[in-house]
This record gives structure tokens, C-alpha cells and sequence, in this order.
């Protein structure tokens, strides 16, 4: 073990209840070093990073993980091993030399105290300071994560934080104790992309200042560019592929390494389709969307506040066209397909194939079966007390009422060999409920739901932004192909510029209800306008 | 209820898994895991590849021992006192007197029939007509326990109360019906009683539930105001002024009872509708179309049945108490009926005539205690957080 090496970890197997999700891997992170560890989810990275602090509930761990000496430490401290240490004495170790950072700041802060007072906690603990000192000390760190006025958001508690302050005060909390490695388990990916960077140089400044070692926890290629000394890319509990950054980028050796390079979407659609005659398929002008709020105070006993949510958006979506609609969290896009799927009120003027909603439910019954949604989470769009014939089968019921059992199951199964599954590769795909599949088979699910009714136009809210980056590829690739061959209508909304230059004909950027910019796509991507749309189109190159 | 037994686009022979206790109207408990059964026991072995949510919550609660071993026990026991006629009844159940068949338990003969001397009924406890009915080629199949929950036995030779004995076999109460069959039909009327109490209180529950959690708003927050003012009505109260007012029956009391019984399901199912109803595939459903009904009784509901099912032997167990408790202070069967809670409070009054009230708290313990094993085993097999498994 050379004297740089900080962490070596060899041959470690973790398994729940006799299943192995790790199964042997090795590798060693330096001093100083940032190394990044690069899979799918389920590949076992997470599972690898907690398992070293002993945060595995349940788990049966197995080898090495050899935990050096600092260079602050005494000459000749041996190293330990983490996975034989007992729980007091990992105690000690969190948070002191190793702290963690999790994905989802959130839930990772605990409520019920101000941020300050979390952040001092740290340090009373282990570095025994006064609760006055600890305070002080607390302001200090958040303001060298450039936090604004930190004295005030010490006394912030965590929900009155944006995401990327919150993000911020957990990085403030691990680095309390200047610990010599930092685990950062998705550290940006519940963070809008124009916040991701910011957190990321923030990362590197510090870890720079205090020399500390990064394992880098994440699924997103880009990241690792910009970030990473080293790479280990991990599938299926195992590390296939090891190396520099550069080199690995520029000869990746391992198929599954050369597919997760490979997963960026491709554009593969039809750049000027037939327009048809007829009006577009969803025009919209001055379209304001709002939602009631509760007044503060008395007055709320008497009237209701209003939250706009969609200001005054006009477009125009022709056949066969994508419309892509980027913009972070907040920025009123899901709310704008809800309008758009008549699920709720707007104002201004929607016409969809030249109609328009209705407040009566039962005249928008023909209108219905011409706009269907496909939704982000392929958990939550799936009731799972029923069965898969059940759920594509649902909107013949409602539109075709006058079809039989028997022909309905042939436009089911027709619909599921359109969006690529078949009886021979599921045996009994008709009678399985949606527990059985995975994320992306679940997506492909919800896609044929839509289009069992032959729709003009499937709204797409963040079709593929709970996916991993191989199966967003093909669902992508499965949605071009259904626009090809059936000229249908998307109005795709997503944060990701990659899947919109894939995608899209057209480009809406949306912030805070409003809409900042909009054309072309080549035109935006290629010269956008709008400070912020600059900001957005650089996060990809 | 027709409306919710025959939802108007109900595939045939699949009912929505959540709407089924509520549509078999004699035993909600039942129903509820029977239902669970019916949906992936259809044929468990060739389908073993998927099984719906429902089945693989049966399966869990299966592995319960205690649990399941409650069920086995408790359905074992409705099942006896449901045939308690058969079991403990002062009538033979089969009768030849001279080269004719009687069924003396479907029938009342008078005793002439068997060579009394009177018009009336026959005792069949007398030994002149048990002699009868037994000499010569004549016999009878007699129940196990002779005695029905009324009897009183004329023949007796033990003073009332007696204590167990070989012809008594828990005793005799003190008027000297037996001990053993007033305990049988006694349980049996607290299980009918409850398992109709819990179906009404589900029915109710569910339905003002699902209203407020599916519609919200403005409905949502006038039906909690009713159910606040509601629920601050003094419920013992009122069951003794209306006992005092109307003749007491069973009936009565199911519907006082049900009166309140729905009030906390009702926030359970509200709770769940709340969070259900935002989810996607709702709103992929209503984006579909389909009206209000049917989002209701084929997305919401069945995946909101979690704490009724859940809840349901907690509340057999809170009826049945309920029912004694209303017995033994006098307000609740009336006189006669055999009832749990009657020979508590006999028991309380004859303290020296322990069997009384010894047996009756072994039966009354021991159907409690079944039904919360029964309760916690459902419990786990329906966690959420085991459903991954």
C-alpha cells in the first residue's frame, strides 16, 4: 500500500438475504484524488459507498476496505480496516474522516432544526467545541460554500432553503470536520441543471482547499468529465472497467463502458413532416394558468390568493412536430401539460385540432381520446392492483365500449407489440401486473395506455428522467419511431437539453411561469438568446 | 349498494379487488382475504410468474403461523356455532317411532305422536318420551349437547346452578338452561352481530371516505365538520335513551351502532383517497376519460383498501365487545336471547357459581384474542414496506 493511497478496498461482497448486489470489487482512491464510480441503478455504487461506513441495514459485508493514515496523523499509525471495525468505533470515523453527502438534501437534513444548528452539532460532537464557538464555526463553513448572508440561513431551517442552498448547508455539514475522504452519493442529480455546475465547482474548490479525497457516487457520464481524476464503471455488483478519466473516455475497453458512452439520445426524426391540412394539432395563445393559494391572515378567510403558474404562453404545435419544453423544477411546465390534457382550468385561448375544453366533462369525451399523457414516474402512472391487459385496455372501454373481450385483447396485444413486447418475450404478459417490470419496461407500458386510443398528440411529461441513460436511449428511440410512422404530435417536456436536441422541432425555455424563449430547435440550440438559455445549452458541451 | 356490486363497465367475474368486501354483504371479514385468495389462487401453480399485490399479501399473511393458525381456529368456530342446531339442540335431529321417520328439529310434533298424553309439544328431555323413543325398533339421533340456549330442563337432578356435570357438561346457568349451548348460540349472535356491524361500518366508512378524498375541496371540508359534530355526540347516551323509548332488539342496536362505527374507517380511507387520487395513473385516467365512478371503483379504491382490510378483525373485536358490554349492562339483546354478556353480568350476580362466569370469559378472551392475532398477521402482510419482498 503506497503511502498515498487513503482508501483500499479488496474484494468486497455485499448481499441482502443471500443475494449479492456487490460481488468482489477492488479498488483504491488516493489522497487528494477524486475518483468516480460510474453505473447504472442497481449496479451496486451506492450499496459500495455505504456499506463502507457500515450504513448497510441488513446487509452480510465481506473484505477489505484499508483506511489510511493522513499526512496530519502521526508517522506510522497503522490503517484499518473499515469493514472489521466495530459500530463504536465507525462512529468515530463518520463524519470525522469520512463524511457522506447524500442525493436528496431534503430528506437528508433533518426539519425540525435550523441549518446552523445541524452544522454545529457536527461539530460539537466530534471536535468537542462550545456550543457558542460550534455556532460561529457554523456561519463560517456555510459561508465558504457561498451561501448568502450565512448568519440568516444559519438560522434557515431546511425548508425555507431552495434546493441548492440546501445542497450547499449539506456540504457545509460534511466538510465540518474537514474529513480526509468524501463520499458524494449523487450529490447533484435532485438539483436543477443550472445548479449542478455551481455545486460541482463548489465540490472541487473545497476539495482542493483541504485536500481531501472524492468518491463521486453517480450515473451521469458528463459529471465525470468535468469532475473526475479517475473512473470505475460498476455493473451488476462488479467494476468493469477501471482507469484516468481521459483514457477511459478516449478507449473505452468494456462493452458495457462503450454502451453507457454510447447512450447519449440520437436524433433520428423527421425534420419537416407533412404538415397536413386541418389546423395544428395544439395551438395556444395568451395561455395563463393559475392555481388558488390560501391567503395569509384574516383575509384568507374571504378570499383565495392566486398563483400563476403559467403566464400568458403562446405556441403553435403542427403534425407529426415535437415540442419541447425545458425548464427547471417550478418552472410551471408540468402544470402547462396538465392545461394542455384539460385536467386543469386555464384562461387564454387552447385549441387542440381546432377544439377547444369544455367545462362539461361529457362533451370533452371526444376530445379526450385525442390528447393522452405519458408521465415521468413509471412507478406512480401504474395503478398496481391491475393487470397489464387491464391497463392498456383501459381507454377502449371508455372510447370503444362496443367492443368484445375478445377483440379488445387483440388490440392490447397489438398495442404491446407496438411499443416492442410480446407474449414470447413475457409469458403471460396480458395476466402480470405492473410489480414485474422494470422502470423502462413500465414506460413502454404507459406509452401503449396512451396510444390505445389513437391519439393526435401524447403530452410527455419527462418521459424518461427516472430512467437510466441505456433505457431512456431506447425509449427514445421507440417515440421517434412511433412519430415516423404515425405522424403523431409530441409535446415533450423535460430538464434535459440532451433529450430536447434528440427530440424536438420546436423549443420553449420556460422559467417561473414565463416563457423566455422559443423557436426552432437548431436556432435555440445553436444561438440562444436568453441569458438563461445560454446557461442551459452550455451544461452540454 | 347496486351500484357498487355492478360497477357499470365491471369485467365479468373480475370485480375490483377493494370493492369486493364491501359487495359480499354477510361476511366483510372474510371477503376481504377471501378476495385476496380468489384473485391470484385462480390457479396459483401455472401462474405462479404473476401474482397480483392481493395474492402476494394473502401469501405473507399464509406464512404467519400464529396468524393464520387464528384464522384457521376462528373460521372453525363460526362454522360450529353457525351449525349450532345440530350441535347443541334439545330436539333429536332424527326420530323413527314405529316404522315412521321424524325430523323433530325442523318440526314441532305434539307428544301424543310418541304416545303422550297431552297436545303439546314434546319435551324431549322427559324420560317417559326418551324411553319411548327407544324401545323396540324406534330410535333417535340425539345432538351432541341436548340442550338448546332456552331449555330448561324439567328433568334436572342437580339444583340450579349446577355445577359441571356429566349430563351439563360447562354447567347450568340459574335458571337452569346449560352453560354450553348458551355459550355456543351466545357466540354465535356476537360473531352475526359483529361481522353485520363491520359491514355496515365499512359500507359507510368507505363510501363517505372515498367521497371526501376523491372530491376534496368544499365537500371535503363540509362532510368533516358533519363527522366532528358528529362524532361529539354522546354515543352511550343515546343508546340508552332509545333503548328506553323503542323495544330492544338487535336490530335496533345495529343501527345505533352503525350509526358511529363508520366515523373512524372513514378517516382512514379519506387519508388514503387523498394520496392516491394525485397520483399518476389517476390522472392518467381521468385523462382517459373515464368518469368519476369508474376512476373511483377501479384506480382509487383498490388501492385504498389497505387499512379497511387491515382494520377489519380490530373492528369484529371492537363490535363483539361493544355487544357485551351493551349486555351485560342490560341495554343491548333483549331478554332471552342468548348473549355473552348476559352471563357475565349472571355471573357477577352469582359469584359463588364460578363456571358461569369462567367459561364465559375463556370464550370471550379467546375470541378477542384470535381476532387480534388475526389483526396483526393482516397488519404485516399488508405493509408497504414488506410488499417488496
Amino acid at each position: 500500500m503506497s503511502a498515498a493511497t487513503l482508501l483500499q478496498v479488496q474484494n468486497l461482497r455485499v448481499s441482502f438475504a443471500g443475494k449479492e448486489v456487490v460481488c468482489g470489487i477492488d479498488f483504491s482512491v488516493a489522497a487528494g484524488e477524486k475518483l468516480a464510480l460510474v453505473g447504472e441503478s442497481g449496479s451496486g455504487k451506492t450499496v459500495t459507498a455505504l456499506s463502507l461506513l457500515g450504513l448497510v441495514q441488513g446487509a452480510r459485508t465481506s473484505g477489505q476496505a484499508f483506511f489510511g493514515a493522513g499526512h496530519d496523523e502521526p508517522q506510522g499509525t497503522p490503517s484499518q480496516d473499515l469493514l472489521a471495525l466495530s459500530e463504536h468505533d465507525l462512529r468515530g470515523i463518520r463524519g470525522r474522516d469520512i463524511a457522506m453527502i447524500f442525493q436528496e438534501p431534503m430528506t437528508a437534513l433533518n426539519p425540525l432544526f435550523s441549518v446552523g444548528e445541524q452544522i454545529a452539532e457536527v461539530l460539537q460532537l466530534k471536535q468537542g467545541l462550545s456550543p457558542a464557538q460550534a455556532q460561529t464555526a457554523a456561519v463560517g463553513l456555510l459561508a465558504d460554500t457561498g451561501i448568502p448572508e450565512p448568519e440568516r440561513r444559519a438560522r434557515a431551517y431546511p425548508h425555507q432553503l431552495s434546493g441548492g442552498q440546501r445542497q450547499r448547508a449539506m456540504i457545509a455539514m460534511a466538510l465540518a470536520c474537514q474529513p480526509r475522504l468524501l463520499l458524494a452519493d449523487e450529490p447533484t442529480t435532485a438539483l436543477d441543471v443550472s445548479l449542478r455546475v455551481q455545486i460541482l465547482e463548489l465540490l472541487a474548490s473545497l476539495q482542493k482547499r483541504n485536500g481531501m479525497a472524492v468518491l463521486l457516487i453517480t450515473h451521469d457520464l458528463n459529471l465525470v468529465r468535468h469532475f473526475a481524476d479517475r473512473i470505475a464503471v460498476m455493473e451488476n455488483g462488479l467494476i468493469v472497467e477501471q482507469g484516468k478519466v481521459a483514457d477511459v473516455f478516449a478507449n473505452p475497453q468494456h462493452p458495457y463502458t462503450r454502451k453507457l458512452m454510447d447512450s447519449e439520445p440520437v436524433r433520428d426524426v423527421i425534420e419537416n413532416p407533412p404538415a397536413g391540412d386541418g389546423p395544428p394539432v395544439a395551438q395556444a395563445r395568451e395561455l395563463t394558468v393559475s392555481y388558488p393559494v390560501k391567503l395569509p391572515g384574516l383575509k384568507g378567510w374571504f378570499k383565495q390568493g392566486e398563483f400563476v403558474a403559467v403566464k400568458g404562453a403562446s405556441f403553435s404545435l403542427p403534425k407529426g412536430q415535437t415540442l419541447g419544453v425545458v425548464g427547471e423544477s417550478g418552472s410551471g411546465k408540468s402544470t402547462l401539460a396538465l392545461a394542455l390534457l384539460g385536467l386543469h382550468p386555464s384562461k387564454g385561448e387552447l385549441r387542440l385540432s381546432g377544439r377547444s375544453w369544455s367545462a362539461d366533462t361529457a362533451a370533452n369525451k371526444a376530445l379526450r381520446r385525442s390528447v393522452q399523457v405519458v408521465f415521468q414516474d413509471p412507478f406512480s402512472s401504474l395503478s398496481p392492483r391491475m393487470t397489464v391487459e387491464e391497463i392498456v385496455g383501459e381507454g377502449l372501454r371508455v372510447h370503444q365500449p362496443g367492443l368484445s373481450a375478445a377483440q379488445r385483447q387483440l388490440r392490447v396485444v397489438q398495442a404491446l407489440a407496438d411499443v416492442g413486447m410480446s407474449q414470447a418475450q413475457f409469458p403471460r404478459l396480458l395476466q402480470r401486473y405492473p410489480h414485474e417490470f422494470s422502470g423502462g419496461q413500465r414506460q413502454r407500458l404507459a406509452i401503449a395506455r396512451a396510444l390505445m386510443v389513437e391519439p393526435d398528440m401524447l403530452v410527455l411529461d419527462e418521459p424518461t428522467s427516472a430512467l437510466d441513460v441505456t433505457v431512456q436511449k431506447q425509449v427514445l428511440q421507440l417515440l421517434q419511431k412511433l412519430q415516423r410512422e404515425r405522424g403523431l404530435s409530441y409535446l415533450l417536456i423535460t430538464h434535459d437539453v440532451a433529450v430536447i436536441r434528440a427530440m424536438a422541432h420546436q423549443i420553449m425555455v420556460m422559467k417561473s411561469g414565463e416563457i423566455l424563449e422559443s423557436g426552432p430547435a437548431a436556432q435555440v440550440l445553436t444561438a440562444p438568446q436568453h441569458p438563461y438559455t445560454q446557461l442551459l445549452v452550455g451544461q452540454l458541451s | 349498494m347496486s351500484n357498487l356490486t355492478n360497477p357499470p363497465e365491471a369485467a365479468p367475474g373480475r370485480l375490483p379487488p377493494g370493492g369486493a368486501p364491501a359487495a359480499d354483504g354477510l361476511s366483510p371479514f372474510r371477503a376481504g382475504v377471501g378476495d385476496d385468495r380468489g384473485q391470484g389462487g385462480g390457479g396459483t401453480p401455472e401462474r405462479s410468474a404473476s401474482v397480483s399485490p392481493g395474492a402476494r399479501a394473502w401469501q405473507r399473511f399464509r406464512r404467519n403461523r400464529l396468524g393464520f393458525g387464528s384464522l384457521l381456529l376462528f373460521s372453525a368456530l363460526v362454522l360450529v356455532s353457525l351449525l349450532a342446531e345440530v350441535v347443541s339442540n334439545d330436539r333429536p335431529l332424527v326420530v323413527r317411532y314405529e316404522s315412521t321417520y321424524y325430523f323433530p328439529i325442523l318440526k314441532d310434533y305434539p307428544e301424543k305422536t310418541f304416545g303422550g298424553d297431552f297436545d303439546t309439544a314434546t319435551d324431549y328431555l322427559d324420560p317417559f318420551i326418551r324411553n319411548k323413543l327407544s324401545t323396540g325398533s324406534n330410535w333417535a339421533v340425539y345432538a351432541p349437547n341436548p340442550y338448546g340456549p332456552k331449555t330448561l330442563n324439567y328433568f334436572a337432578k342437580e339444583p340450579n346452578p349446577s355445577r359441571p356435570t356429566r349430563d351439563n357438561w360447562l354447567g347450568t346457568d340459574d335458571r337452569g338452561r346449560d352453560l354450553l349451548a348458551q355459550l355456543l348460540y351466545g357466540f354465535r349472535v356476537s360473531v352475526l352481530f359483529a361481522f353485520a356491524l363491520t359491514f355496515t361500518g365499512v359500507v359507510l366508512g368507505v363510501l363517505s371516505g372515498a367521497v371526501q378524498g376523491y372530491f376534496g375541496g368544499k365537500t371535503d371540508l363540509a362532510f368533516q365538520r358533519f363527522m366532528e359534530i358528529w362524532g361529539s355526540m354522546p354515543e352511550l347516551y343515546l343508546l340508552i335513551i332509545f333503548s328506553a323509548v323503542f323495544a330492544p332488539s338487535i336490530s335496533l342496536l345495529l343501527v345505533l351502532l352503525s350509526l358511529f362505527g363508520w366515523l373512524g374507517l372513514s378517516d382512514y380511507v379519506r387519508a388514503e383517497f387523498l394520496r392516491n387520487r394525485q397520483l399518476d395513473y389517476v390522472r392518467a385516467a381521468r385523462a382517459m376519460g373515464l368518469s368519476s365512478w369508474q376512476i373511483i371503483t377501479r384506480h382509487v379504491l383498490p388501492n385504498s383498501m389497505t387499512p379497511v382490510v387491515t382494520f377489519l378483525p380490530f373492528r369484529m373485536s371492537a363490535a363483539i365487545l361493544a355487544l357485551t358490554s351493551l349486555d351485560f349492562l342490560g341495554l343491548g339483546v333483549p331478554p332471552g336471547t342468548p348473549s355473552l354478556g348476559e352471563l357475565l353480568s349472571q355471573g357477577k350476580n352469582s359469584i359463588d357459581a364460578w363456571w358461569i362466569s369462567l367459561s364465559t370469559f375463556v370464550v370471550l378472551v379467546t375470541t378477542l384474542l384470535l381476532l387480534t392475532f388475526m389483526g396483526d398477521a393482516l397488519r404485516d402482510a399488508l405493509d408497504p414496506r414488506k410488499s417488496q419482498e
